[in-house]
């Protein structure tokens, strides 16, 4: 159509563009496309993590020399800090996506938030009891009322709330909506956690890694702290697209393409 | 290279260090399996609930 005359197609050219963006954009993020493309990419992701996982923990728990000072039970770091990343990671995820599913209205983003809470909530307990089980031989106690653990214990309740919201509402859509505000207005909480260590005074260590300057840490203790951080990211991607697929199956049970996906996987 | 047992006494933090690495297993097995379940039950009752459908034109 916008082929009729040269001189109109010039002013035609951005808008197409756009819109063809846009369409890519709500083609890819509609939910029977988002479905198969999670069904594609999830044992991939489960495959990259397992590698990771492996390397990091021959590296971690055997490669690795103890610490000058802490001695072996340093090696807690390869999951606490790793979980206690992802902890936050998933919470910026969760929130954008919520910003997502609200303000664009667009379905996949609040199915996206909706996934991350579970996986969010496990892995901020993990981040919570493994610093207890480093915190009691390092600091000699299970835990500080400090800023950085409160901090976290927080954001470990603003899991449950979105959580609680998403079983008490019984409406999706508007389960969805009051979480995605309850998760944009607990975003305050990330940077709370992240500077805690640097804002006040604390018994929890500094940062291992800083984006200036050399990280204070060896080589051989780095390298498996990356891998499994890398490891915890991919599995949260995989974990992820696993239980969007599930939200996808319910948020939609009642359309065409679910129905006839249903019936070929109970035939077979 | 260390011994088996110096590696599993980990310098005498086994207690903190294998428990924290037992709970990491476990919350790591939880999120692995209990989506992964639910997909399977979620299929095969939206496939159970599609048949009488099919079943009867």
């Amino acid at each position: 159509m916008a082929h009729d005359t040269g001189h109109t197609c010039k002013a035609v050219t951005p808008d197409l563009h756009t819109s063809f963006m846009f369409e890519r954009f709500h083609k890819f993020a509609s939910p029977p496309h988002f479905h198969a493309f999670a069904r594609t990419l999830s044992p991939w992701l489960f495959g990259i993590s397992a590698l990771l996982f492996s390397g990091g923990l021959v590296g971690g728990l055997v490669l690795a020399p103890a610490d000058y000072q802490q001695g072996d039970s340093f090696r807690i770091i390869y999951i606490h800090v790793p979980s206690a990343w992802l902890s936050m990671f998933t919470y910026m995820v969760m929130a954008s996506a919520g910003a997502v599913g609200l303000i664009w209205k667009v379905k996949m983003g609040d199915i996206v938030a909706r996934a991350c809470a579970p996986i969010g909530a496990s892995f901020t307990l993990l981040a919570l009891a493994t610093g207890s089980l480093w915190g009691k031989p390092m600091w000699g106690t299970w835990w500080v009322w400090d800023a950085r653990l409160t901090a976290e214990l927080i954001l470990l309740f603003l899991y449950f709330g979105y959580l609680a919201l998403q079983s008490a509402i019984e409406d999706r859509r508007a389960a969805a909506r009051a979480g995605a505000v309850l998760a944009i207005v607990g975003v305050v909480n990330i940077p709370i956690i992240h500077y805690s260590v640097e804002w006040w005074s604390t018994l929890h260590q500094g940062a291992t890694l800083t984006k200036f300057g050399k990280p204070s840490i060896e080589l051989s203790m780095l390298m498996p702290l990356l891998a499994m951080t890398l490891g915890f990211k991919t599995l949260f991607a995989a974990v992820l697209l696993v239980r969007a697929r599930c939200e996808i199956l319910e948020f939609e049970q009642h359309t065409a393409w679910v129905r006839e996906l249903t019936t070929v996987t109970e035939a077979r | 290279m260390k011994s088996l047992a110096e590696f599993f006494a980990m310098g005498g933090y086994a207690t903190y260090v294998w428990s924290a690495y037992a709970l990491a297993a476990v919350v790591l097995i939880w999120n692995i399996v209990q989506p992964l379940r639910r997909e399977r039950q979620l299929l095969r009752s939206l496939g159970q609930r599609a048949k009488p459908r099919r079943a009867a034109p």
